[in-house]
């Protein structure tokens, strides 16, 4: 299949999906995230739930496209609608396996920052955490989701919205913060993991060219060998099933 | 006690003074009191705190109508665009002051209001800069076990404003959908105002009353107000007006492209039902889901 058969972000929403394991509970929130769950309940993963901190249960995808996660679509014939303090207990008592976040700034140990970024001597002001330090802190593992910009790769973020792992190696050992931390970032160019609670390379999106992609970021980000996962790979292109769905939940586009 | 019948939603907002503080968009991007905080910028009651979870599209408004001192919410923005610009002006120019949450603290917060209880221990939080850099949470331990948690003080809002499904004259609700942070905003605050699609009989209400979400001694004051939630969706009554929410971004950049867009949607109407004739969507249900037959009986 041609790479221009299919859009960045709909190749973000195939990795997005592959990342929830069947019978998973995953914390979805805004954006890209609405999608990649319908994908992977839809296939690979028919037994996993969707909890959204607005007080959806959800075990199959909404029979209509989605702005956001209280559109009547996603309420309609959902399991259960409820409460936040529901939905967030769940996380806080260690019941949500996989949670997603977005960022506008992402470091090595997976600190994301939604709250403020400097742009030269202006420091502009971003919506801010809604649930996402909540998910950052208490999910099993978190998946990163961003566009990759090299200005999102940051030696240090400027505001700790969602927390990452500790600097000092130990991941979440040594962190306050008692969910297992991120576990992937997904961008538009690569899929990264973490080892030691460090950024790692662990595939290349097809057609990117895997060394200008790395310099986007200040520092060397290691590589899968390096850190003994095998080699880095070729992210697999959504297949047509995939696409098929992704633009049935998202048919216009808007978020893919 | 119940609530007071009020004429209109004119005369129930002009009960709330300038300088409370109000909860409201508690049920997230669902039935948020829009036609409410409408008309407390028409009022001109300023000086407001604004307590919230996410706030799509209505803290923005009311900050670029200049009626907001202090938010104390998680996220304000627009769901569907992304950045709210009367908010992120207000902040860079230090023209309001923001208390930073996440979801779950102010949850929290509202909650230990709600409980009577001066705070609420979590674990959520720590080792984020909403923690570290706040002066509203505190670090503590939990005395039984000795983990480190954070602790979340109460918030008692003034007011909290609802939009419901259906109320009755009195004040008892009926409120389904998802419902966010609805009840625990509504035990902590001291008033509480409701926007209902329909004003029903209090026979309805007793026909179904795991359906009632606040009773009427909790309640202030009930307006009838169809549409009283547009661009956002209402379980059963109307979809998500997606586009207003895009135009709104687009036109709202500058504070002087914001005072045209309200010179049009809030200070250029007297009220919803004027509003609504400027709405050229159809958002309307078009696979209705009729809920299983619920029987109670003795």
């Amino acid at each position: 299949m041609a790479s221009e058969a299919y859009t960045p972000r709909e190749l973000m929403v195939s990795a997005a999906a592959d990342e929830i394991e069947d019978g998973d509970t995953a914390f979805v929130g805004m954006r890209l995230p609405l999608i990649a769950f319908q994908l992977a309940v839809s296939t690979h993963a028919p037994d996993s739930m969707a909890v959204y901190e607005s007080g959806v249960v959800r075990d199959g995808p909404a029979d209509g496209f989605i702005h956001t996660m209280c559109d009547l679509p996603n309420l309609n014939r959902a399991v259960s609608t409820t409460g936040m303090l529901d939905i967030m207990s769940r996380l806080q008592r260690g019941d949500v396996d996989v949670g997603f976040l977005g960022g506008a700034e992402v470091d090595r140990y997976g600190n994301l920052n939604t709250t403020r970024v400097r742009a030269g001597d202006r420091e502009i002001r971003l919506p801010g955490s809604g649930g996402a330090c909540d998910i950052a802190c208490m999910a099993g593992r978190t998946v990163l989701l961003m566009p990759h910009e090299s200005r999102r790769f940051v030696e240090e973020v400027n505001y700790v919205t969602s927390p990452g792992h500790a600097d000092d190696g130990s991941g979440r050992e040594n962190h306050p913060a008692p969910g297992g931390g991120p576990d992937a970032l997904v961008t538009s160019k690569a899929t990264f993991g973490f080892a030691d609670g460090k950024l790692f390379l662990r595939s290349v999106h097809p057609g990117v060219d895997r060394e200008a992609m790395l310099a986007d970021f200040p520092w060397e980000v290691r590589t899968a060998p390096e850190v003994g996962e095998g080699p880095v790979t070729t992210t697999p292109e959504p297949t047509a099933e995939e696409l098929d769905l992704i633009r049935t939940f998202d048919p216009d586009g808007f978020w893919t | 006690m119940s609530a007071e019948p009020s004429e209109s939603l004119s005369d129930a907002v002009s009960r709330i003074p300038p300088g409370s503080s109000v909860a409201t968009g508690l049920a997230l991007e669902h039935a948020i009191p829009f036609a409410a905080g409408h008309e407390l910028a028409r009022q001109g009651i300023d000086d407001l705190t604004l307590i919230g979870p996410i706030s799509d599209l209505l803290f923005d408004q009311l900050i670029g109508c200049g009626a907001v001192s202090r938010v104390r919410a998680a996220w304000v923005g627009n769901v569907s665009a992304g950045t709210g610009y009367r908010f992120r002006e207000a902040v860079e120019n230090d023209e309001i002051d923001v208390e930073n949450h996440s979801n779950f603290s102010i949850a929290l917060a509202l909650r230990a209001g709600a409980l009577g209880v001066p705070f609420l221990p979590t674990r959520s939080l720590l080792g984020s800069d909403v923690f570290a850099e706040s002066d509203c949470f505190e670090a503590g331990t939990d005395p039984f076990g000795g983990e480190e948690v954070a602790y979340v003080p109460a918030i008692e809002p003034d007011w909290a404003i609802v939009h419901a499904q259906r109320a009755s004259p009195e004040g008892d609700v009926h409120l389904w959908g998802n419902t966010g942070i609805v009840d625990p905003a509504v035990g902590a605050a001291e008033n509480v105002l409701v926007t209902a699609e329909e004003v029903v009989d209090p026979e309805t209400i007793h026909s179904d009353p795991s359906r009632t979400a606040i009773t009427r001694e909790q309640v202030s004051a009930v307006v009838e107000c169809p549409w009283g939630a547009h661009p956002s969706p209402v379980a059963g009554h109307y979809n998500r007006d997606n586009e207003y929410y895009l135009r709104y971004h687009g036109a709202t950049d500058t504070q002087a492209a914001f005072d045209e867009w309200a010179d049009e949607w809030v200070y250029g109407v007297d009220d919803r039902e004027e509003y609504m004739r400027g709405v050229d969507a159809d958002l309307s249900i078009t696979e209705p889901t009729v809920a299983a037959e619920v029987r109670y009986g003795q």
